[in-house]
């Protein structure tokens, strides 16, 4: 068995605000109707948290779920327990139309922190993200410059985005450019 | 630019995050279809200066299909409603009569 590696290998940049590459991270894709018992019991057991509401995240540490779209969640759990995770949803939700996929290596996450990672974030996303619009807790799936990504955050400062693993060193780029020390606008 | 809300997601999605997905309510035609029939789903489109509605997909958000009603002369936008119908909802019709006295747009209005 090879060694995993993340996109970037934890590259990091300080500026206005510090960006760094996660490193590695397990990621599953849930997709199913996320109203049922079955679902959301299936869930809890995997990543132990509740089924998050709309535009919401739920989060337990390095575990969580995050709500993508009416009838997707993306589950963060441990890189090494990914594999096993999806084979217990798998079971669990064998009676049920779902699609439990490990997208782990299939995607690339970032940590945006610091007092400018809100302007940093808003350079790039057509998203309102000034405070009371874009909170802890909640998550936007929109795009980065020309690519997809999800955001959210895990505290006053500190956002994490999530890409394709194919883009990430374009996403690490347009993040240390408008991260970069002489770009402060100040608008929040 | 468009700022149009999915009614999927609640996200007010800027055009940029958005795919447009041409003209809406359109009745398919296919095997067992007149000529013209056909001719007429492939190719006859509406092109109205005004009432519009047209199909969008939140495609860099919560990827889901909508439909908007919207004036193409003013980019105003009457109101946004799910994919799983085959006309527009009462309610953006009313407003649209509220707003533009004697609209149509194809059997509609
Ligand atoms: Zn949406």
């Amino acid at each position: 068995m090879s060694e995993a590696v993340s996109a970037l290998n934890k590259a990091g940049f300080d500026g206005l605000a510090r960006v760094e590459e996660c490193g590695l991270q397990g990621m599953i894709t849930l997709r199913g109707d996320l109203d049922t018992r079955a679902v959301k019991s299936a869930v809890k057991a995997a990543v132990g948290v509740a089924v998050p509401g709309v535009n919401q995240v739920t989060l337990a540490g390095e575990t969580g779920a995050c709500w993508m779209s009416p009838d997707e969640l993306l589950l963060l759990c441990g890189h090494a327990d990914a594999v096993q995770t999806v084979a217990g949803l798998s079971e669990a939700l064998a009676k049920s139309h779902h699609l439990a996929v490990n997208v782990s290596d299939a995607r690339a996450v970032f940590r945006v922190s610091g007092p400018f990672a809100r302007e940093v974030l808003a350079k790039l996303c057509p998203v309102d993200l000034s405070p009371g619009a874009f909170e802890p807790g909640m998550i936007r799936r929109t795009r980065m410059a020309q690519v997809p990504a999800a955001i959210w955050m895990d505290g006053a400062d500190t956002f994490r985005v999530v890409c394709f693993r194919s883009v990430a060193d374009y996403v690490f780029g347009i993040l240390k450019a408008a991260a970069d020390a002489d770009a402060a606008v100040g608008v929040f | 630019m468009l700022i149009l809300p999915c009614p999927y997601c609640g996200v007010d999605a800027d055009e940029t995050e958005l795919t447009p997905g041409g003209e809406a309510h359109l009745t398919r035609h296919g095997p067992g279809s007149s000529d013209a029939e056909l001719h007429d789903y492939l190719f006859a489109r509406e092109n109205p200066r005004g009432v519009h509605f047209e199909r969008w997909r939140h495609s860099h958000g919560c990827g889901k299909w909508f439909h908007a009603a919207r004036s193409t002369d003013t980019l105003e936008v009457f109101g946004t409603y799910p994919a799983q119908t085959t006309e527009p909802p009462k309610e953006i019709c009313d407003k649209i009569t509220g707003e533009r006295p004697g609209w149509s747009w194809r059997i509609f209005g």
